[in-house]
C-alpha cells in the first residue's frame, strides 16, 4: 500500500530542496550586507536619517513624490501600500539602496522559488507515496509546515511586489527558519512513511491542519517582521540619541520599525482568523472522534493560548500605551507558543494528540 | 479620530480620582474593569493559567494519572492539588479569570453597542474646519461651481457606497458600519458560546463501558463502567437503545519498519443497533471517526483490546465461572493486564490476576513481552489467589484490580508463587487441589463512550457567527471622507479639498482618497488628465 520509490524520491527532493534554500539564504545574506553598507555609507550622519522617511534616490522614480509638507500625522491610517507608493524609503524593482540594482536579492529570490517548487513536489510525493495527506506524524508536520511557509512568503513577494513593496529583507528570516525546521525534520524526526493511525484518518485532518499550517506560516513571517521591529526600533533610538550604532548595518536596509510593525500587523490580521477556524475545525474534529468537543487536552490547551495571545497582541494594538514595541512582544510571545504547540506538545507531553511518530 | 470610535475611551480621566462616594468608587471600579487594558491583562492572564494544565496531570482528563502523580509526589503533590493545579480547568482561579474576563466584555461591549445602535441611526458627523490635518488630504483646482462640484461629490461618494451628509460647502460621509457590527457580533457571540458551552455540561453526560465482541448493551446508568452526568442531568433523558457487538476488526501496520511497525491503521465494528424497543434491529457500522447516533446520543469507538475467555473450575471441581475478561492495554504491543474474580468458587473464592500477550516473545532478560498488537501468538500468564474477595462489603470495587486484603497467594514447589503460562484451550491446574484454569480463546473488546450534548448544536452557531464577525471587524474598513467645495480665484474655477480618516490600519484609505479626488476632477474638468490631477499642493 505504501510505494516506497515515491517515498524516496520525496527524501531525496527534500535534500534537494534544503541545498537549494542554503544557496538562496546565502544570497539573500549578500544582499543584506550589501545594501546595508550601501545604506549605512549613505548616510553616515545623524541628520540623514529622515531620509529614511522621506524619500530620495533610495526610492524607485516610479512612484509619485509626495507632499513635504505633508502635515503630522493624526492617526495610523498611513500604511505599506501607500508606503509602497513613494512613502518610504524602500528599494523597490530591484533598485538598490545605492542606487545600484539589487542582483543578489534577485538571485536569491529566483532560488527560493525553485527550493519551494522542488520541497512542494517532496511533499506531494510523500502524501501520493501513502495515499493520504502528507501531515500524519511529525517528520510530515515539519516538512510540509516548512513548505507552506516557502509558498506563502513566495506568494507574499509575488503580491506585494505587484503593488510597488519590496518584501525581499524578509527573505534571510524566512528561509533560514525553513532551512533550520528542515534540517530538524530529516536529522531528529524522520519517520518511514506508512498509513494513519485511525484517529487521524479523517477528511478534518485535511481541513483542520491544513488551515493550521497557512495560519502558522502566516505566524511565522510575522514574527521575523515583530523581531526585526524591535531590533530596528532600538536603532532608531540609538540614531535619534546621536549614537549611530556601529554593527548590523544590514539592518539600515530595512524599512523603520513602523513600517515593520504594520507589515506585522497584517499578517497577524489575516492569519488570526485563519487560527480561529483552526481552532473551531480542531473542536468539530474532537467531536467527530471523541465525542466531546473540547477537553483540554494538552494540544487542545496550547491551541486555545496562541489564540488567546494573539487576540490580546490585536486588542494591545488598540490600546494607549501598548502599541508598537509593546505588542511587538506579545507577538513573538504568541509565535513562542506556536513552536511549543508544534514542538514540545507533540513530543514532550502524552494527550490524545500525541501522534508524532518518533521515539 | 476618536469621534470614529464607538471603543471606550482611555482618557486621563480614569487616572485621576477626585473626591470618590462608595458609589463613586464602584464606578471608578467598574470603568476600570472595562477598560480595554483589564482586557488585556485578563487575556494574558488567561493565556498563562491555562499553561499548568498542560504540564500537569489532570483529573478531568485522566484520573489514573493524577492519581499516579500524587502517589509519586508525595511532598509536593497535595499542595500542588490544594491549589487546584491538577484540576485546573475547574478551579476557582482560573474559572475566576474567564468569569471577569466576560464581565468585563460585556461591560464593554454593551455600551458600545448602544453608541453603535446611535451611530447607524445618525448621519455622518460634521465636517471638521481643517482637513488639511487629517491624515489623507487632496487639493484640486477644477472646473466648475461649487454646486456643480458637490453635487458630483454627493454622486462619487454614494456610488461608492458611502453614507452621506449635507454640510454647507462640504459633504461629509461614512462608510464600513458593519466593522463595528462584525466586532460587536464577535465579541457577544463568545458570550454565547461560553452560556452554550456551561450548560451543554450541566443538561450533558458521558458514559462509558467496555463490550466484549458477541456481547449487548442496553442503554441505562447501572451498565456504564463509568458515567459522567451534568448537575441538570435526569436519568429519564437516557435514550432507550440497545445494541450488540457483533465483531470487531482491527489491523495493525505490518509493513513500515521503524517506529510505525505495529501502529493502530483500521478499527472497526459491526454492531446490531435497536434505537426504542419495538424498533426494528439495524446493522450499522462503527468506526473511530464515524459515531453512531442513536436518540440524541452519540456512540463512539474510542478504544479496544483483549477480552481471553476463561472457565476457572473450583476445589469441588464444579465450573465456577466461565467468560470472557476484558484485560486492558499497557503499551503499544498491547500487552495487558487484568483480574478475574471468581466469587462462586467453593470452598474459597478464588481471584486470578494476569497479563495478556498477543504476541509473545522474551525480552532479552528472559521476561515475556508481546511484540506484536495482533494475537499472532496469544499467551495468558496467570497467578492465583484464594481467600475473601473483599466483595461482599458493599463498597465498590475496581474490576481491574484485586483486593489483596483477606487473599492468599497460591503457592507452587518451595512455597514460590504459583505462575503458569498458558495458550488458547491449554488447562492448567492448581497446586493443592484449589482448582484449574483454561484458556478457552481469545476476544476482542469495544471501549465505547456515549455522549449527549445537547447544546452543541448552538456552541457550532456562536462559533461561526464570531468567525464571521470577527472577519468582518478586521477587513472591512471603517472610513469618514470629506469633500469641500470653496470658490477658485479665477471665476468658473472651484477649489476642491477631499480628505480622508479611517478607524484603525486601512490600507485603502490613500486609494480612496485619491480615487475620489481623481473623479472629482475628471467629469468637470473634461480631458484633464486624471492620473496627474490632484496632486497639486
Ligand atoms: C474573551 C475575551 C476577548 C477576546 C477573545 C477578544 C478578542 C478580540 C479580537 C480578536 C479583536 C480584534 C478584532 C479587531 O481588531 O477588529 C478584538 C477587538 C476589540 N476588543 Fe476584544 N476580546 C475580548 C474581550 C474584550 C473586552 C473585555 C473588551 C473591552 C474592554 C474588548 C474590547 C475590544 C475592542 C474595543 C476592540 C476593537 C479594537 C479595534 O477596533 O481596534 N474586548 N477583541
Amino acid at each position: 500500500m505504501i510505494d516506497e520509490t515515491l517515498a524516496l524520491y520525496s527524501d531525496v527532493l527534500v535534500y534537494s530542496a534544503m541545498a537549494v534554500y542554503t544557496l538562496a539564504f546565502l544570497a539573500f545574506t549578500v544582499d543584506l550586507s550589501r545594501q546595508g553598507r550601501a545604506v549605512g555609507g549613505a548616510r553616515a550622519s545623524a541628520a540623514d536619517r529622515e531620509s529614511r522617511l522621506v524619500p530620495t534616490a533610495a526610492s524607485p522614480a516610479s512612484a509619485p513624490a509626495p507632499s513635504a509638507s505633508t502635515p503630522p500625522v493624526l492617526g495610523e491610517s498611513d500604511s505599506l501600500i501607500t508606503a509602497g507608493e513613494g512613502g518610504d524609503g524602500l528599494a523597490g524593482d530591484g533598485v538598490g539602496a545605492g542606487g545600484g540594482p539589487r542582483r543578489a536579492a534577485g538571485v536569491a529570490v529566483s532560488l527560493t522559488r525553485l527550493a519551494v517548487a522542488v520541497h512542494a513536489a517532496a511533499v506531494l510525493l510523500r502524501g501520493l507515496s501513502a495515499g493520504r495527506a502528507p501531515w500524519g506524524n511529525m517528520y510530515e508536520f515539519a516538512v510540509t509546515g516548512a513548505a507552506v511557509v516557502g509558498v506563502v512568503f513566495v506568494a507574499l513577494l509575488a503580491v506585494t511586489s505587484r503593488r510597488g513593496l519590496d518584501l525581499r529583507y524578509l527573505g534571510t528570516f524566512v528561509v533560514g527558519p525553513v532551512l533550520l525546521t528542515l534540517g530538524l525534520a530529516v536529522s531528529v524526526l524522520y519517520t518511514e512513511s506508512a498509513r494513519l493511525v485511525p484517529a487521524l484518518d479523517s477528511y478534518w485532518l485535511v481541513i483542520h491542519v491544513s488551515v493550521a499550517f497557512v495560519s502558522s506560516a502566516l505566524f511565522t513571517i510575522a514574527f521575523s517582521a515583530s523581531v526585526l521591529q524591535l531590533v530596528q526600533g532600538r536603532r532608531e533610538a540609538a540614531v535619534a540619541a546621536g549614537r549611530p550604532p556601529r554593527r548590523g548595518a544590514f539592518m539600515a536596509a530595512l524599512p523603520p520599525s513602523r513600517e515593520l510593525d504594520r507589515a506585522a500587523y497584517r499578517l497577524i490580521a489575516v492569519s488570526f482568523p485563519l487560527w480561529t477556524f483552526t481552532l473551531v475545525a480542531g473542536a468539530i474534529w474532537a467531536e467527530v472522534a471523541w465525542g466531546r468537543y473540547w477537553g483540554w487536552d494538552p494540544k487542545e490547551v496550547w491551541t486555545f493560548i496562541i489564540w488567546v495571545v494573539y487576540a490580546a497582541y490585536l486588542h494591545a494594538r488598540s490600546t494607549r500605551g501598548w502599541e508598537g514595541n509593546r505588542a511587538a512582544y506579545l507577538a513573538i510571545a504568541g509565535y513562542a507558543c506556536v513552536l511549543v504547540n508544534f514542538g514540545g506538545v507533540n513530543v514532550l507531553v502524552p494527550g490524545l494528540h500525541s501522534y508524532a511518530g518518533i521515539g | 479620530m476618536a469621534d470614529l470610535d464607538t471603543r471606550p475611551r482611555e482618557d486621563a480621566g480614569d487616572v485621576r480620582q477626585p473626591h470618590l462616594g462608595p458609589l463613586g468608587l464602584a464606578r471608578f471600579a467598574w470603568r476600570q474593569l472595562t477598560s480595554m487594558r483589564t482586557a488585556l491583562f485578563l487575556l494574558l492572564l488567561l493565556a498563562v493559567a491555562a499553561v499548568p494544565g498542560s504540564v500537569l496531570p489532570q483529573r478531568d482528563a485522566d484520573p489514573a494519572a493524577a492519581a499516579r502523580f500524587l502517589d509519586e509526589n508525595p511532598g509536593t503533590g497535595p499542595w500542588l492539588d490544594r491549589l487546584g493545579l491538577l484540576d485546573v480547568y475547574a478551579s476557582p482561579w482560573f474559572s475566576a479569570i474567564y468569569l471577569l474576563l466576560f464581565v468585563s466584555l460585556v461591560g464593554c461591549v454593551l455600551p458600545r453597542t448602544r453608541a453603535h445602535l446611535a451611530a447607524l441611526r445618525s448621519r455622518p458627523p460634521r465636517t471638521p474646519r481643517r482637513l488639511e490635518r487629517m491624515p489623507e488630504h487632496r487639493q484640486d483646482e477644477v472646473d466648475g461651481d461649487v454646486d456643480q462640484v458637490l453635487t458630483a461629490a454627493r454622486r462619487v461618494l454614494r456610488s461608492r457606497r458611502f453614507r452621506l451628509r449635507d454640510d454647507g460647502d462640504a459633504v461629509s460621509a461614512e462608510r464600513g458600519y458593519l466593522r463595528e457590527t462584525g466586532n460587536l457580533a464577535f465579541h457577544l457571540a463568545l458570550v454565547g458560546l461560553l452560556v452554550a458551552v456551561a450548560t451543554g455540561g450541566l443538561l450533558g453526560y458521558r458514559g462509558q463501558v467496555v463490550v466484549p465482541v458477541g456481547e449487548g448493551f442496553a442503554n441505562s446508568l447501572s451498565r456504564y463502567d463509568t458515567f459522567d452526568p451534568g448537575t441538570w442531568f435526569d436519568p429519564v433523558d437516557l435514550p432507550p437503545f440497545r445494541f450488540t457487538l457483533d465483531s470487531l476488526s482491527v489491523s495493525f501496520e505490518e509493513s513500515a519498519g521503524g517506529n510505525q511497525f505495529g501502529q493502530p491503521r483500521d478499527f472497526e465494528a459491526q454492531v446490531t443497533l435497536v434505537r426504542a424497543p419495538g424498533d426494528a434491529s439495524e446493522q450499522v457500522t462503527l468506526k473511530v471517526n464515524e459515531p453512531i447516533s442513536a436518540g440524541g446520543a452519540h456512540i463512539y469507538l474510542a478504544g479496544n483490546g483483549y477480552a481471553p475467555v476463561i472457565t476457572v473450575r473450583d476445589g469441588n471441581g464444579d465450573v465456577a465461572y466461565s467468560g470472557p475478561s476484558v484485560f486492558l492495554a499497557q503499551d503499544n504491543a498491547y500487552t495487558s493486564t487484568g483480574v478475574v474474580k471468581v466469587t462462586g468458587a467453593r470452598p474459597e473464592q478464588i481471584g486470578l490476576r494476569g497479563t495478556f500477550l498477543p504476541t509473545a516473545s522474551a525480552n532479552p532478560e528472559g521476561f515475556p513481552v508481546s511484540v506484536f498488537p495482533d494475537a499472532r501468538d496469544p499467551v495468558l500468564l496467570l497467578q492465583a489467589y484464594t481467600g475473601d474477595l473483599g466483595l461482599d462489603d458493599g463498597v465498590p470495587e475496581s474490576v481491574f484490580s484485586l483486593d489483596l486484603e483477606g487473599l492468599t497467594e497460591v503457592t507452587g514447589d518451595g512455597g514460590r508463587p504459583w505462575l503458569t503460562a498458558l495458550r488458547p484451550g491449554q488447562t492448567a491446574q492448581m497446586p493443592d487441589g484449589a482448582g484449574s484454569v483454561t484458556f478457552e480463546r481469545v476476544e476482542r473488546f469495544a471501549g465505547l463512550t456515549v455522549r449527549s450534548d445537547p447544546t452543541k448544536g448552538a456552541a457550532l452557531v456562536f462559533a461561526v457567527l464570531a468567525m464571521l464577525g470577527l472577519v468582518a471587524s478586521l477587513f472591512v474598513p471603517r472610513r469618514r471622507v470629506w469633500v469641500r467645495a470653496v470658490a477658485g480665484p479665477a471665476p468658473g474655477r472651484t477649489l476642491v479639498q477631499v480628505a480622508g480618516l479611517a478607524r484603525g490600519e486601512d490600507a485603502g484609505l490613500a486609494r480612496e482618497v485619491e480615487q475620489v479626488a481623481a473623479a472629482l476632477s475628471a467629469p468637470l474638468a473634461a480631458g484633464a488628465d486624471v492620473s496627474t490631477g490632484g496632486r497639486e499642493h
